[in-house]
């Protein structure tokens, strides 16, 4: 490994270092047998693989086949180009964890309004992260003793996710973007931002989006503190929240 | 069948008495209001279908007129015999009219009920013999094709596209499959309409339209004659309309509904009553249909804890047994719910599994069991998901489950490719053929921990509806005593969908 480390280059490991060992799994529709296999064969060399090696070919009905290959990929990534990541050593804890710590730390309930906003029908995220069943075995926001959370669900204009928030004195605005066809959320978050400014709020709250197309780059770009994209747990967002507003009040 | 935990026969009675009386207090509500919902059904029964020029069901437009001109209290049966005697025409007709401002219900005169009776008689008759010839057609199929025996293989397509769901299906059931659910799109059930026509386009799943049923109807029927047994079809009479999907699904010949008396209370937050009205009529309409509901328990599971809240499931499907007998169903229809979702950390999980899952089949001997997999504890290591599932598989086949979901390897990531749905049949039929015959070969030692945990969770099951008993149903969903979540009944959605009924309401169908 300490080879690999001075270098910066990363590349798979199989049996040994340098192999490029890699599997994959696929479907191939329209052929079977040995042109399948072929097929998947030359399609791994396209991907960069070297020696594939079909090593299950299995009519799946439909006129399709399942493929298992194994070969040897013959590109590395240089990790010293990878900038704006985590270097992945911050765990995140749990639900239990971090509600124990707004109640040491911040010592407060923080009130959360969250909402899939204008045309958007799509809850499903913001009922991922919000919803007490929360997603993937993480629990949502509404089930954290210390959060007061609100979910207006879908299709609620930004005017008034701004209204609730300001009524209910949210701390933290979630947003949730889920269409993303003709850059339709881009206006649509734009929109909201406008909106908080105008009303003087901006600054009091704490103002984050999700989506699955949604990156902390174009967060950033249109005036959000955090962009949250696939894959993202409650958690997550909760570990986010604390720590902002530890930072907020100097108490990070 | 010999109980082989042991279970207490008089605790087992005592639950379902406590559960009779928790129904029955609410058959007082149930019978005296309606929904927009469940008259949207009636016309549906009736034979109207179709949509106005900007896409509104014509069910929706004739329910909304007649709400917004006299109110739904007479229902939409009466509403319907009088635009029948009134223009003369076929009810879509008088619809089509209303919708093209050509038509004031405000000028139809009301007939007196024999005279309502007379006209709308034979339309509620004409969709009653349609629905008992699609259960006839069903029969004949299932002597000519017979099915698998148990458990049957549930899996799941989701692509959107109704076209990419039957090749996906009939993949499926040439590996195996014996079930196939349409997964409907994100937010359908919060839909207060049924989307019409042929769909291609959908979120993390496929539109329920009657014309979507029909077209995978089709399909799984050139794969029944193909593979040479009977392929059941599911989708989700849950929601907003669950009394309209359920007409669909009669029409179309589904054979299995999602159709619980709950879940849409507490996960999708549809108001307590809306609820209640709507799956009593629409379990009617399955009772006709001779469809078997399933019912959606396992959810409790993925939001309270698997092994603290076990009892849960068992006393939600004691009410749910007691509320689909209420409306008609016999227990070979009731495919009363439960999950293997015990984080795999514990240790003697499986063991709890084990018992959980054989208490509830001597519990329902009679009854479709529906056994849900693991989707709480699995991450997106996709091999170690595929190990989790075979111990579901294994769970599954040596207590005898009647309906067998499969888990995917990919749960947690996306919704299943055609492959990982090969993968996930071939281990289901490897566990299945391997360990034919083994829940004849097993019994429990007595006093052991199997027995000792389902006596436990009956216990606790039994203690719970005692509870409910006394507080009212109503009042534990309020409280959050299923799945931690708490529902206020003046809250949720659809609310204003609830209507009550005049002396002189008329719904064929209730009669019939």
């Amino acid at each position: 490994m300490a080879q690999q480390d001075k270098k910066g280059i990363v590349k798979p490991y199989g049996d040994a270092m340098g192999d490029g060992a890699v599997q994959l799994s696929f479907t191939l529709p329209g052929v079977s047998g040995e042109i399948a296999e072929e097929a998947a064969r030359r399609l791994a060399g396209k991907m960069g693989i070297d020696d594939p090696y079909v090593s299950s070919c299995d009519d799946i009905g439909s006129e399709m086949t399942f493929i298992v290959l194994y070969g040897k990929v013959r590109h590395s990534v240089d990790i010293g180009q990878i900038k704006g990541f985590d270097r992945g050593d911050e765990k995140i804890p749990n639900m239990k964890v971090i509600d124990h710590m707004i109640e040491e730390k911040l010592g407060r309930v923080i009130t959360a309004v969250g909402a899939c906003i204008e045309s958007d029908a799509h809850t499903v995220g913001i009922d991922a992260i919000m919803n007490m069943k929360g997603y993937s075995g993480d629990y949502g926001l509404e089930r954290y003793k210390n959060i007061r959370a609100i979910n207006m669900g879908a299709q609620v204009s930004a005017e008034e996710v701004v209204r609730e928030a300001i009524r209910e004195k949210a701390e933290v605005i979630l947003v949730s973007q889920v269409v993303t066809q003709k850059e339709v959320h881009v206006r649509n978050l734009t929109r909201l931002v406008d909106l908080l400014e105008a009303e003087h709020v901006r600054d009091g709250v704490i103002l984050v989006v999700g989506g699955p197309r949604i990156t902390r780059e174009l967060a950033k770009e249109l005036g959000f503190d955090a962009g949250f994209g696939r894959g993202t747990l409650p958690s997550h967002v909760a570990w986010f929240i604390l720590n902002r507003l530890l930072e907020k009040e100097g108490r990070a | 069948m010999e109980s082989k935990l042991g279970l207490d026969k008089t605790v087992i009675d005592e639950c379902r008495g406590f559960a009779e009386k928790i129904t029955g207090d609410l058959m007082g509500f149930i019978q005296s209001h309606t929904t927009d919902s469940v008259e949207r059904a009636v016309t549906r029964l009736m034979g109207l279908d179709g949509t106005d020029r900007i896409g509104t069901p014509y069910p929706n437009v004739l329910v909304d007129a007649v709400k917004r001109s006299r109110g739904l209290g007479q229902g939409i049966a009466a509403a319907s015999a009088d635009l029948i005697a009134y223009t003369g025409g076929a009810l879509a007709d008088a619809v089509k009219a209303i919708a093209d401002k050509k038509l004031k219900l405000s000028d139809v005169p009301a007939l007196d009920w024999d005279k309502r009776v007379e006209i709308v008689r034979p339309l509620a008759e004409a969709g009653l013999a349609e629905i008992k010839s699609r259960a006839d057609e069903r029969n004949s199929l299932r002597a000519a094709y017979p099915m698998s025996g148990p458990p049957l293989f549930y899996v799941i397509v989701a692509t959107g596209n109704i076209y990419e769901d039957a090749a996906q299906a009939v993949s499926a059931v040439a590996n195996g499959a014996d079930c196939i659910a349409v997964i409907r799109s994100t937010a359908q059930s919060l839909l207060d309409y049924v989307p019409y026509g042929a769909t291609t386009e959908g979120f993390g799943g496929t539109y329920a339209t009657q014309e979507n049923f029909k077209i995978m109807r089709r399909a799984l029927d050139e794969a029944i004659q193909r593979e040479g047994r009977y392929v059941n079809l599911v989708n989700y009479a849950s929601g907003l309309c669950m009394p309209e999907i359920a007409a669909a699904a009669a029409f179309e010949r589904l054979d299995m509904l999602l159709n619980d008396s709950m879940y849409g209370i507490i996960f999708r937050n549809i108001n307590t009553y809306r609820t209640f009205v709507d799956q009593y009529f629409s379990r009617m309409i399955n009772a006709k249909a001779d469809i078997i509901i399933n019912t959606g328990e396992d959810n409790y599971l993925t939001t309270a804890d698997a092994v603290e809240k076990a009892h849960t499931v068992i006393a939600s499907d004691f009410i749910n047994e007691s509320f689909a007998q209420r409306s008609g169903l016999p227990p070979r229809l009731m495919g009363l719910g439960h999950a293997f979702e015990i984080d795999p950390s514990i240790e003697g999980g499986f063991l709890m599994e084990l018992a959980q899952a054989q208490m509830i089949r001597e519990i329902f001997p009679e009854a479709p069991i529906k056994y849900m997999p693991p989707t709480k504890h699995v991450t997106g290591n996709v091999f170690q998901t595929h190990l989790v599932d075979m111990m579901f598989n294994v769970c599954s086949v040596m207590t005898d489950q009647s309906i067998h979901l499969l888990g995917m390897l990919t749960e947690a990531i996306h919704t299943p490719f055609v492959g990982d749905r090969y993968l996930s049949l071939s281990g289901a039929r490897y566990a299945k053929n391997t360990m034919r015959g083994i829940g004849d070969e097993i019994s429990f030692k007595p006093d052991g921990f199997i027995q000792r945990r389902a006596r436990e969770v009956l216990g606790k099951a039994h203690e719970m509806l005692a509870e409910i008993v006394d507080i009212s149903l109503v009042e534990s969903l309020a409280r959050g005593m299923f799945a931690d979540i708490h529902r206020d009944p003046k809250g949720g959605k659809g609310i204003d969908g609830v209507v009550k009924k005049d002396d002189d309401y008329y719904n064929p169908f209730l009669e019939a």
